[in-house]
């Protein structure tokens, strides 16, 4: 029979294999042909120039800036985010009072998971939309009309949230970082009343407080989940595409002011788009790939640790 | 330096054989392949039909027509009306209409497989660069549009039928390429009740433009407001100083992308003169960081007294307009010393029409080119999206039109020859990116006249040689 067993793999596999290479690999093995040319993204004619486009990058300071933008993001966005939803999620599943009823959440942990989830429910127009009301750089704003109220700003000369060098990218990271906490508050939630609660009680017995039973059972018993999420996040951190496109000033996807906020993805489009050097921007497209599979390589290796079954 | 190939074979050969090499030797790839980005290039027959004196450019009769609409601040209405009038010319012609403010999402990839529409209004954030366009050779000459006849007076041209400066300002690269539909003053726009109501009058100097700014500051009004998120419109308010400061030398200096203007007088007298609002604290609150919708609608609340834009914004603004505003608009004020009279502005045509050199129909995108040029498209044109369009005396006698559009008129007709229009914008993109990074900046207070000059004048450099 073993002879029959390869054709019968290779019937279930060929759809979905050869499906990904066709809209995966082929596309990034184009990107990559285009990035050798100084394909103009506008018609089909296009001049062979080799490496020329990459060592142009490197010594583009605005590529740079970006690429610092991201790296600092990379670092920032996964931390801040698990940190929250950690906590959160603690909070919901086992942080309430201990006691007669044993292990259990806050009072009306059920409510807040719904009410968390709810900006994963928001398509991402929709959200930079409502971000725009709440950064407004008037007192119309959200933000700044309660600054205002409080007495803690003056309403002739508010702080322009997304058009300060020293607040936009903070800015875009705190939208972000809203975005996605409810998402991973419910992930790391779900990974959490997977754990038995007797071992919670046995701790409980030993006299455990929350701290110790967080850092002692809850922490080491997620390390799955929490390595899929820094490696998840920390794709989202290479990207910011949509929220630097539509929430930060400048010229054709934003960036601004002055590059202040620019990230590889909104740079890589302006000049595909809108310089028309689309070689060039497909070069860019070649290193954030290879730079997105480097941090998810790394994330996922220095994160490796032994499993406990239970 | 590099050798040409060609992508369609070689290219897509080359990676073929990769792919297979990685196991997707059994997909159905060649109908799928032709999708890709840049895969397509074949030109398709382009139809054509028997020229004669009521089809001057040879249409097919019965060849569709294939009409992409950027809809944006002029809608997408007028557009309909025009295909009514080409429908009405061909009856036999199916005539398809696509809105969209994404003109370069729908258009790019059409571009590059070879079946493009065949006229595009291709305008708005999302357009695809007219000398980027030009340089591929994707755009069809339109001289025999110039020379066909007028439908309203078929013993002139339409080349005679054009305000000045629309065939100079559709020509990229040498060619008439483009028709630049709609004609657009710039300016200051104010509102006539505010002003009456409180007895101020339109400042025709710098100086007394930062004397009433004074004054209007006094009443709790901010004396400007501009759209800062955006810094183009900053950007058209400083460059149009300079330009009636320094004459038309500094227009076609600036036009040639000379880096050495920006060392010069009338530079620096626009860029210190925009910084007298920065340091008298003239801005609005908060402007800096606004869309042009939300600074303009501030302005349109009474929130502030000026703010610079081009004449689209009555039909921009038309829901958050109250209706006794008086919308008015008037020219940049002079400074000392200015080459060029108080009247003088900005005007030319903007709103690019073009035909794609692959595209089926050219003769019929053409023919809709000629029918936008007749006394009833510009009229309809006028009544539905609020503007004038570059046919001369186009409108028709005895049309109402809104108190805005019609300040536009009586400034363009006190302008005269006073009409001035840089074409740097089209030619050389990069320009205003960095020159709006600079005025953002400035407006911001983050950096001084000085500063901002030196950065402008590196910014030319660098689009002078066209890198990025």
């Amino acid at each position: 029979m073993r002879h029959r067993k390869y054709p019968f793999i290779i019937g279930f596999l060929i759809a979905p294999v050869g499906l990904y290479a066709l809209l995966m690999l082929w596309p990034y093995l184009q990107t990559f042909g285009y990035s050798l040319t100084d394909w103009s993204g506008e018609s089909s004619v296009m001049h062979f120039v080799g490496l020329k486009n990459y060592t142009t990058l490197f010594s583009d300071s605005v590529f740079q800036q970006a690429l610092l933008h991201n790296l600092l993001l990379l670092l920032l966005l996964p931390v801040i985010t698990i940190l929250l939803a950690l906590f959160f999620a603690f909070m919901l599943n086992v942080g309430g009072r201990g006691g007669t009823g044993g292990v259990q959440g806050v009072r009306g942990s059920a409510a807040y998971r719904v009410v968390f989830f709810f900006p994963q429910l928001l398509s991402i127009a929709i959200l930079t939309v409502m971000f725009e009301g709440v950064f407004r750089s008037d007192a119309s704003g959200l933000l700044n009309g309660i600054l205002v109220k409080l007495g803690l700003e003056n309403a002739q000369n508010p702080i322009e949230w997304l058009n300060d060098p020293n607040t936009v990218l903070w800015t875009v990271l705190a939208v972000t970082v809203w975005w996605w906490v409810g998402f991973y508050l419910v992930y790391f939630s779900a990974a959490m009343q997977a754990i038995p609660k007797d071992i919670y009680e046995a701790a409980l017995l030993d006299g455990a407080g929350r701290v110790h039973t967080f850092f002692r059972i809850t922490l080491p018993l997620l390390w799955d989940s929490l390595q899929t999420a820094w490696v998840y996040l920390a794709i989202v951190a290479m990207d910011f595409f949509a929220q630097v496109s539509t929430l930060t000033p400048g010229v054709a996807y934003g960036g601004g002011p002055d590059y202040h906020s620019e990230v590889l993805s909104t740079y890589l489009m302006r000049n595909f788009l809108y310089y028309g050097k689309s070689g060039y921007a497909c070069a860019m497209g070649v290193v954030i790939l290879f730079l997105t599979l480097i941090v998810s390589l790394v994330a996922l290796r220095s994160t490796r640790r032994g499993r406990i079954e239970f | 330096m590099g050798s040409t190939f060609e992508p369609n074979r070689l290219n897509r050969r080359d990676l073929i054989k990769r792919a297979a090499a990685l196991g997707a030797v059994a997909v159905p790839a060649s109908g799928l392949l032709s999708a890709c980005a840049a895969s397509g290039g074949g030109t398709g027959q382009q139809e054509t039909g028997t020229k004669s004196a009521s089809n001057p450019l040879g249409v097919a009769d019965s060849a569709s027509l294939d009409v992409v609409i950027f809809d944006g601040g002029f809608g997408d209405a007028y557009a309909k009306q025009f295909e009514k009038l080409y429908a009405k010319e061909f009856p036999k012609s199916k005539v398809s209409h696509t809105a969209t403010q994404n003109i370069t999402g729908l258009l790019q990839p059409r571009l590059n497989g070879g079946n493009p529409p065949d006229i595009v209004d291709d305008s708005g954030n999302q357009q695809i660069k007219l000398d980027v366009l030009q340089k591929n050779g994707q755009l069809t000459d339109l001289t025999p549009l110039l020379d066909a006849p007028s439908i309203d007076d078929p013993s002139k041209k339409v080349r005679d039928t054009l305000m000045p400066g629309t065939v100079e300002l559709g020509t990229v690269g040498g060619k008439f390429v483009t028709l630049q539909y709609v004609y657009t003053v710039f300016g200051l726009w104010y509102s006539g009740k505010l002003f009456s109501q409180h007895g101020w009058s339109e400042p025709k100097t710098w100086a007394d433009f930062i004397s009433l700014g004074a004054e209007i500051k006094k009443t709790g009004i901010a004396p400007f407001a501009h759209q800062g998120k955006y810094p183009y419109y900053i950007n058209v308010a400083i460059v149009d100083l300079a330009i009636k400061n320094g004459g038309t030398d500094f227009l076609n200096r600036l036009d040639q992308m000379d880096p050495t203007i920006w060392d010069e007088d009338p530079a620096k007298n626009a860029i210190e003169a925009i910084y007298e609002i920065v340091s008298n604290n003239y801005l609005l609150p908060g402007t800096n960081g606004m869309t042009h919708i939300e600074s303009q609608t501030a302005w349109n609340e009474y929130k502030a007294a000026f703010i610079p834009c081009g004449a689209w914004l009555e039909n921009e603004q038309l829901k958050a307009t109250p209706s006794d505003f008086q919308m008015t608009f008037m020219p940049m004020p002079s400074l000392s010393g200015d080459k060029m009279p108080f009247e003088a502005i900005r005007g030319g045509a903007n709103e690019p029409y073009i035909v794609p050199k692959a595209a089926k129909n050219a003769n019929g995108g053409m023919e809709f080119m000629r029918i936008m040029l007749s006394k009833a498209a510009a009229t309809a044109f006028a009544q539905t999206a609020n503007s004038l369009t570059v046919l001369k005396d186009g409108i028709s006698p005895g049309v109402q039109l809104r108190p805005g559009t019609q300040s536009t008129v009586t400034a363009l007709k006190a302008a005269g020859s006073n009409v001035f229009n840089p074409t740097y914008l089209t030619n050389y993109s990069s320009l205003d990116v960095d020159m709006g990074n600079s005025s953002a900046d400035l407006m911001a207070n983050r950096i001084k006249p000085a500063q901002w000059l030196s950065q402008v004048k590196a910014a030319a450099v660098k689009a002078q040689k066209g890198g990025a």
